[in-house]
């Protein structure tokens, strides 16, 4: 074969796969997206206004550890055909089955109710009240999953998804020096030391890189795409592009509030864009409307992932293909954690403070068990088959895991007892 | 033996009647976990266990003393 021919064989060849990977990726670029949901992007930017570009480098590990994590959901949910609820019900039995899904329900209701804080702080900074963003919100979620289609609802999602990278343009109306941020960001360092408090920044960090529903979203969403054995490798190639751009929106919070706040006393990302509102109108416009985006993408990742879970294991039916009369307690599971979060919201002084700290100590409790149940499923062979963890894949697993049950386990508790690592 | 139709009435008696006999039914279907229970399983599990166990103690300690300061 000449040059032209094997040029245009492999042209052909590359085409073909990125149709197919268009056609399959989804679930990894949508969850991955969504862990910038609104608790993550006030991490980020509580982060950046303390310490500056001093914590990109950290920043840059989260990418292995999510992909590690979400990538073994791919695989586990294409290989059994079924959610994380129902592997961890059929696995291990029901002591193990009813606290993964009882806590998952819990966790999962309190963290969507954060969704909808952030999301209500975030418009009003253009003075729109609260029960008008909680009524608009819900609307959109209800018509984005009622039109029965689980590639529609994708294809929005996606949409949404990709507004998550406001914060890219953001950073370059605040012109952040190019040098600064890579002579402070990419070398590893602990800016002013390593003390209590950059430990507590540490943590955070890495407990918002990794939640319990998304594990749960992810498996269910691979399930309910269809996704079969041999479309692993795009799911994975879903996952680390994904994965980069979790990261890369992470870097650009970082810089933008690093640039404009550095120094200030942040306590939330809202906080944040209504002083950036004075600094520059349009950017406190585009990082009030990533903070919405943040709270929306997080609140429709999450509530499916709870009607997916209660699907699976009550044996409802259970898909975003199927119709409100064939899965009306799908559908009812869906709109009923929709509409009570956002009315808590509502509630004249609710304990939204206290919620959204009680949200890192439940989830403590469920990320352990959660990831401990996926690796030991990993490793079963008569699950998954020639699909198991190979030893590099149970290393980094195993090494990734610690860290995070580690971490988390101590952020959780540093939110109980606040004074604990001088946070 | 009562029933519980007899304490909140026949309607709402049946609807609990109805989510326990669900509630059976799941644990029975997944009363024998598929994963073998090797050492090593066992052990993890037990882990989980003791790892749990602290922490609802350690909730339950911030609780008494939340409660003892009066801020709940």
């Amino acid at each position: 074969m000449d040059f032209g021919s094997t040029f245009f064989y492999k042209y052909r060849r590359f085409v073909k796969a990125l149709k197919i990977y268009l056609l399959l990726a989804g679930p990894g670029l949508i969850v991955m997206l969504a862990d910038n949901d609104a608790g993550g992007i006030t991490t980020y930017t509580v982060t950046g206004a303390k310490y500056g570009y001093g914590l990109i480098w950290f920043l840059l590990l989260l990418l292995p550890v999510a992909y590690v994590v979400q990538e073994m959901t791919v695989r586990l949910g294409a290989v059994t055909k079924r959610g994380h609820a129902e592997a961890i019900f059929d696995a291990f039995g029901p002591f193990w089955g009813w606290f993964s899904f009882l806590d998952l329900a819990l966790v999962n209701w309190l963290t969507l109710i954060t969704e909808f804080i952030g999301m209500t702080a975030a418009m009003s900074i253009f003075h729109i009240p609260p029960i008008f963003t909680i009524a608009i919100v819900s609307v959109v979620m209800l018509l984005m999953v009622l039109q029965g289609r689980y590639w529609t609802w994708e294809k929005i999602a996606i949409v949404f998804a990709v507004l998550n990278l406001i914060y890219i343009p953001a950073a370059f109306l605040v012109h952040p020096s190019v040098g600064e941020v890579l002579g402070q960001g990419l070398i590893p360092h602990f800016p002013g030391g390593f003390d209590g408090t950059l430990f507590f920044f540490l943590m955070a960090n890495i407990g918002t890189t990794i939640a319990p529903w998304m594990i749960f979203f992810q498996q269910s969403a691979v399930v309910d795409k269809g996704m079969k054995e041999k479309d692993i490798p795009f799911g994975q190639m879903d996952t680390l592009i994904g994965s980069a751009f979790t990261v890369i929106v992470a870097i650009f919070v970082v810089v933008v509030t690093g640039t404009v706040l550095y120094g200030m006393q942040i306590d939330s990302a809202a906080q944040a864009a209504t002083i950036m509102m004075g600094f520059n109108h349009w950017l406190g416009t585009f990082v009030a409307i990533g903070l919405f985006d943040a709270g929306f993408l997080g609140a429709i990742c999450i509530s499916l992932a709870s009607s997916w879970a209660f699907g699976e294991v009550f044996g409802w039916a259970h898909s975003l293909n199927l119709k409100i009369r064939e899965a009306p307690w799908f559908y009812a599971c869906y709109i009923l954690a929709i509409l009570s979060a956002g009315a808590v919201v509502l509630i004249p002084d609710a304990p939204l403070i206290l919620i959204t700290l009680f949200v890192q100590v439940i989830a403590v409790t469920l990320l352990p068990a959660a990831l401990v149940f996926l690796l030991l499923l990993l490793n079963n062979e008569e699950i998954m088959g020639k699909y198991k963890n190979t030893l590099a894949q149970n290393i980094a697993g195993i090494v990734i895991v610690t860290a995070i049950i580690v971490l988390s386990t101590l952020y959780g508790i540093s939110t109980l007892f606040p004074h604990l690592f001088g946070g | 033996m009562i029933r519980i139709e007899q304490i909140v009435g026949s309607r709402v008696g049946g609807i609990i009647r109805g989510w326990t006999g669900k509630i059976d039914g799941i644990n029975r279907r997944y009363a024998t976990p598929k994963i073998k229970m090797s050492r090593g399983v066992k052990f993890v599990l037990l882990i989980l266990r003791v790892y749990l166990i602290l922490l609802v103690l350690l909730l339950a300690y911030k609780f008494w003393t939340m409660l003892g300061q009066g801020g709940v």
